[in-house]
This record gives C-alpha cells, sequence and structure tokens, in this order.
C-alpha cells in the first residue's frame, strides 16, 4: 500500500519498500509505532513508501529494502518458531548485503543463536546476530536511556525478562546511564550488526528517534539507488518529546 | 470476641479523611495488625462475595451490579472509593462496619484490580466472580496479556458458587475449561456488534479475515446484547428479548450492561430472593456512567465529557464510541504508575478519526508524545501545555460556547476533576 499525502513532496525519488515481520503475532508493544514512522518519514524525504506485512505462511516479500520485527508474548514466539526458522536463509543473505532492519525485543532475541528459557529448554534463533539469550525470573521494566555514539543519546523503555549477552560479532548499540538493557551485569544496550539496529526498547523506539529512522531510510535509499537526498521533516514535536521523556523518571 | 484493631482502623480512618490523605492508609493499619479482619466481616454475609475483575470497565459494571442488587431489595457493600486494591477494600469497610466489625449487609460485591483481586481471594474466597476481558493494559506491571489471564483464571478457581464469563473474549472464555467445581455462566454479543470490539489479536489482522478455524462453537450465554440504539439496549435472557432505555453511552459500557445482568440474576436466583426482572431493567435503565467513563458534566452551559483512556482498546473504543463531530478536542496522558509507564500503546491506536476537527488540547507529563502521535497521523494540533490546570483553562476558555470532550488517562482524569470541582459539580474522588 502506497501513501501520498499532506507533506509529501510532488516528486518521488524512488520506491522504498518496508516489510514488517510477523505483526500478527508479534505486535505486543506499539511495533506499528516503528512501520508507521519508516511509511511516513520515506514520504518526508521524498520518497514513496511501500509498506507490506510479512506473516506465518505467508510468500516472502521480493525486493525487500528495510525489515522490521517486534516484540511478542512466549505464545507468539512459539507460533512464529518454526516459520522463521525456513526463512533463516533469505533473512541471513539480506542482512549480510547490508539490508537495513531495526528489530526489537522478541524479533532481537530470535534472530540471535538461542534462547535458553528459565526451565533450560533451548529456543533455536536463525543466528544473524552472535547474540545468545537467557530467560530469567528477573523482570527488567521501565524507562531507559542509551548513550551511543552513531545515534546519539537513545530513549525509550524496557520490559523483558530475557536476557541477552553479545559476542564478538556485534558490538552494542550503546551504554545506558539510565535503565537496564541487555542484561543486568554489562551495562550495554541493543546489538549492532551491519545494517542492523536491534534493541530491547520500545515507546515505540523509532518516533523519538528520528536518528535511527532516518539511518534505516538513508542506508536503504544508497543501497537501492547509489545516493540518499534528504528532505526536510519537521522534527519539532519529537524534540519535545525527547525532551520531557529523558526527565521521566525510571 | 471483641477486637481493638477495628476501632483503631476506624480511629485512623477519620485522622486521616480529616487530614485529606488517601482512601487506603486505614486498611492498610487494619490489614497490619488484624489480617483476618476482611475474612471474618464478609464470609459471614448471607449472599456472600462477588468480585468484579478484568481490564476495562471494572467501575462501571461494579457501579451496575450494585444498583441492580439494590433494585432487589438486597443491602450491598461495595468499595465505591474507586479504591481497587485490597487495602481499599479493608479502608472502604472500615467506613461501614459498626465498632464491633459487624457489617450490615446482604452482599459485598467488589472491583478488584487483577493482581491484587488474586491475593483477595487467596483470603476470602468469593462466591461469585465476573470476569470481564483481558486486554492490553500496564503490561509494565503483569508482563504479557497471557499472564494477566492467567490471574483471571486465579480467581475463578477460587470461587467457590458461580463464575461469570466474557463469551466473546477467548482468554475469558477459556478459562471455562480449567474449572471443575463451579458454576460457569456466559453473557454474550450478537454476532452483528462484535465488529465494534477490536480485540488485541486482530488489532493487526487485515479487516474482514476470518475468524480461526479451530475455535469451538460458542457456549449458550445467560444474557445477550442483541442490538444498542442512541438511548436503548436489546437484550436477550430467558428466551425472549427486551428493550430497554439506557442512560449509559458507549457499546463497551452497554456490553458490561449484559455482564452485571447476568452476575445479578445469578445472586438472585441463587439465594431467597428470585430476581424481579421488571425492576431490574428500571434500575439498569437508570444507571449514570461511572466517574470519567464517558460522564457528561456542565461547563458554561455546554456539555464536557470525560472519557477514561487507560490501553488501546479503550482508547479505540472511546474514539468510536465518541464521535468527534462538532466537539472541541483535548487529551490528557500522564505516565504515572497507574496510568501505564510506557508510551509504546498510543502507537496502537488511530487517530484518523480525530482528522477533520483536530485536537485543540494537548496535557499532561507525555502531552509531547501525544503531539508526535498525532503528527504521524496527520492530525492537526491546537496547543501543547504539559501542566494540567492552566491547559484545561485555556481549553474551556477557547472552546468557549462548543461542547467538549476530554480523553485522559487515569491520574490526568483524577487532576481535571479536582480543577472542574472549582468551577462546576463533580464527584471527587481521591
Amino acid at each position: 500500500m502506497s501513501q501520498a499525502g499532506p507533506g509529501y513532496p510532488d516528486e518521488s525519488k524512488g520506491t522504498i519498500k518496508v516489510a514488517q515481520l510477523y505483526p500478527r503475532d508479534m505486535n505486543i508493544y506499539g511495533d506499528w509505532g516503528n512501520a508507521l514512522v519508516l511509511q511516513r518519514r520515506i514520504g518526508w524525504h521524498g520518497y514513496t513508501p511501500e509498506l507490506v506485512e510479512y506473516n506465518v505462511g505467508d510468500d516472502f516479500p521480493q525486493d525487500v529494502d528495510i525489515i522490521v520485527g517486534g516484540g511478542g508474548q512466549d505464545s507468539g514466539q512459539l507460533v512464529i518458531q518454526d516459520d522463521l526458522q525456513s526463512r533463516a536463509g533469505v533473512l541471513k543473505d539480506l542482512a549480510e548485503d547490508g539490508a537495513p532492519m531495526l528489530l526489537i525485543c522478541g524479533l532481537y532475541q530470535l534472530f540471535g543463536r538461542f534462547f535458553k528459557t528459565r526451565t533450560g529448554a533451548i529456543i533455536p534463533g536463525i543466528g544473524v546476530l552472535d547474540v545468545e539469550t537467557h530467560g530469567t525470573d528477573e523482570r527488567l521494566i521501565g524507562n531507559v536511556k542509551v548513550s551511543t555514539p552513531e545515534f546519539g543519546e537513545v530513549l525509550g523503555y524496557e520490559n523483558h525478562s530475557g536476557q541477552t549477552t553479545l559476542g564478538s560479532g556485534v558490538r552494542p548499540l550503546g551504554t545506558v546511564p539510565k535503565g537496564t538493557g541487555n542484561n543486568s551485569s554489562d551495562g550495554h544496550e541493543g546489538a549492532r550488526y551491519r545494517n542492523i539496529v536491534a534493541s530491547y526498547l520500545h515507546g515505540s523506539l523509532l518516533p523519538k528517534n528520528p536518528a535511527i529512522a532516518d539511518f534505516l531510510i538513508r542506508t536503504a535509499a544508497e543501497r537501492k539507488y547509489g545516493t540518499f537526498v534528504p528532505g526536510n521533516p519537521d522534527d519539532r514535536y519529537a524534540e519535545l518529546a525527547r525532551e520531557h521523556a529523558a526527565r521521566r523518571p525510571r | 470476641m471483641f477486637s481493638f484493631s477495628v476501632p483503631l482502623g476506624k480511629l485512623v480512618r477519620r485522622a486521616s479523611r480529616l487530614r485529606g490523605g488517601g482512601s487506603a492508609l486505614p486498611g492498610l493499619v487494619v490489614e497490619k495488625i488484624d489480617p483476618g479482619f476482611m475474612r471474618r466481616t464478609l464470609t459471614t454475609l448471607p449472599h456472600g462475595v462477588a468480585v468484579v475483575s478484568g481490564t476495562n470497565g471494572k467501575t462501571t459494571t461494579t457501579k451496575m451490579v450494585v444498583e441492580l442488587l439494590e433494585s432487589q431489595g438486597l443491602k450491598v457493600f461495595t468499595n465505591r472509593t474507586g479504591s481497587n486494591f485490597t487495602r481499599g477494600v479493608a479502608a472502604a469497610l472500615l467506613g461501614e462496619v459498626d465498632w464491633r466489625g459487624r457489617l450490615e449487609a446482604d452482599v459485598a460485591v467488589l472491583e478488584l484490580d487483577e493482581a491484587h483481586a488474586v491475593h483477595f481471594v487467596n483470603s476470602v474466597p468469593p462466591r461469585y466472580c465476573l470476569l470481564l476481558n483481558v486486554l492490553r493494559d500496564q503490561l509494565d506491571r503483569f508482563g504479557e496479556i497471557d499472564k494477566t489471564a492467567q490471574l483471571l483464571q486465579h480467581i475463578a478457581a477460587k470461587t467457590t458458587g458461580t463464575v461469570v464469563l466474557n463469551r466473546e473474549d477467548p482468554r475469558v472464555a477459556r478459562i471455562a475449561e480449567t474449572l471443575t467445581g463451579q458454576e460457569v455462566r456466559y453473557f454474550g454479543l450478537d454476532d452483528s456488534l462484535l465488529a465494534t470490539f477490536p480485540n488485541d489479536d486482530d488489532m493487526r489482522a487485515a479487516p474482514g479475515s476470518p475468524a480461526p478455524a479451530d475455535l469451538p462453537e460458542k457456549p449458550a450465554a445467560d444474557v445477550v446484547l442483541r442490538k444498542v440504539g442512541a438511548d436503548s439496549a436489546e437484550f436477550e435472557y430467558d428466551g425472549g428479548r427486551v428493550t430497554t432505555g439506557m442512560k449509559l453511552r458507549g457499546v463497551y459500557n452497554i456490553f458490561n450492561a449484559a455482564a452485571a445482568l447476568t452476575l445479578a440474576r445469578s445472586i438472585c436466583g441463587g439465594g431467597a430472593v428470585d430476581a424481579d426482572h421488571a425492576t431490574l431493567l428500571q434500575a439498569l435503565s437508570q444507571v449514570a456512567p461511572a466517574f470519567g467513563r464517558g460522564e457528561s458534566l456542565t461547563v458554561d452551559g455546554q456539555p464536557l465529557d470525560l472519557v477514561l483512556v487507560k490501553n488501546p482498546s479503550g482508547f479505540r473504543l472511546g474514539l468510536k464510541s465518541f464521535p468527534a463531530g462538532g466537539y472541541a478536542t483535548m487529551i490528557a496522558i500522564n505516565d504515572n504508575y497507574a496510568d501505564g509507564r510506557d508510551m509504546s500503546w498510543l502507537w496502537d491506536v488511530e487517530f484518523d478519526s480525530l482528522r477533520e476537527g483536530g485536537v485543540d488540547q494537548l496535557t499532561g507529563s507525555r502531552a509531547y508524545d501525544m503531539a508526535l502521535r498525532l503528527q504521524y497521523d496527520d492530525v492537526r494540533i491546537g496547543a501543547v501545555e504539559t501542566e494540567i490546570a492552566p491547559a484545561l483553562a485555556a481549553f474551556i476558555r477557547e472552546a468557549q460556547g462548543k461542547p467538549k470532550r476530554i480523553f485522559c488517562t487515569y491520574t490526568a482524569m483524577l487532576a481535571i476533576r479536582r480543577e472542574l470541582s472549582k468551577i462546576t459539580t463533580v464527584e471527587v474522588v481521591s
């Protein structure tokens, strides 16, 4: 479904296609917000957004430029597990080829090597990211502030009981002055690998962190068209929402 | 046996009222020094205890059940102050018992938050429970929807008599399979009205997509809501259909009326009195919304509606039930503990219906999160002011001569009511 509307320039600089992974089963924490922000900002930058959904059993969409995936309940993760394994090859190829991806919470975990539950059961991941996650009894909940080298201060909200440890193949998204992040001991949050941004943060993540949204869009445009010519989105409300969010207690 | 805890609790209650304090402190005092107080007092009631729980609609439904039972001549104890935690119940109880700890009532109808209900039923097993729905709400407290469903299942398991379940909410209806000794009754909705209740599972599913094939056939319901008119509703029970006038507005409030009817019928049918349906319906038609649940006040000679929004489904139902046309709109979003602290939920609500008229005023600690959300839905924004008092004053001034509507989270609603009480008549709830 392509969207033009108020604030979009008349001439499109080209199409950018966003695929949402498993929105039916993995959308627990406002993950739609991330897809919506990409859709609208692609338009504000002068490109034509195309948003497609990929759910269990669908044909995998062709020519995808950006992939977004969200968090689910334990039951949602069970529903998608086999389907995700069957798509491991295509997702790995896209990742290695530099396709930008945003993976939040549950799909961050499942793009890793494995998730070991509290009872010791191993849920295999698809191994795109060199991370592993261990289920715990402790739920990490609250506002988070992340200091990142690439995107400045990243603001969001975490709510997870899986704790993720990074291997040497990935680097953290940033360090955590407020909140917990990947796990309760390392003091860092999220993972970066090629053009993948993986994080526990919702809120939703992209609305209040337009720098990450624009990174995904820029990377997609450069990969597809060789260059990215930005537009001029109005980020005044994003700035103010960030200021006020940063002052809220943990 | 005379216990000192009750007089002491009553004294604390008086003292805390004098200093204008919270409603739960005296309950806490009694709970600490006499943990058996609630069980002793409540389990001796002739019709026992009925617990109302679920994500949305507890307060209005409880109010309806109380008024329905009172119409049948029962004396009902309830936690009216909106303090739906165990301590709030103990505090309300202290206000009603005599100095020897006796409660003059036939039945207790208690609204309990899901997590607190679990503690409550462990110490006071209810004779009845009414479980309304499980929706995405306060995931920062409960973790997951499935976890919330388990809390409700526990309430049902501890119930000794009748469990009343929402037939249309799969997570609630499924609780029946886990029960052995209890009588199960359902309240239900006509298929034609199902589409007006988007649930979290089909929130992002394609419109009109077929229902999953593995759904079992629906069980028969004790009361079914068949039709909703502008100020009337048609219910079906005992094989007949009855239309009644309704003061309540919003189809979700009226669906809760079916829930309340089912519970009231269970309580009246199961005891000494048999329900008199003419007076039941008469009482139902007169129930006014609970505070902030679509309640309409008058400000400057114009209606001002307060619509409480706590979670995506509640906000979507609120937008659907109260169309924006002709109204000035304000939205107040706080992120205190009682509101839910994670703002993600705002992104699961679509605000297209506000596009035509725009939103005149935004307020609350997360007013700018709301502004950002509206920007992405192309909704015009009038003014933004995080402080509620000046924002409300500006809204009333700017929208003079127009009917007004305020969508607000829980603590924002309390603040707005305090401000409004300075200029109009409202029931202030502490």
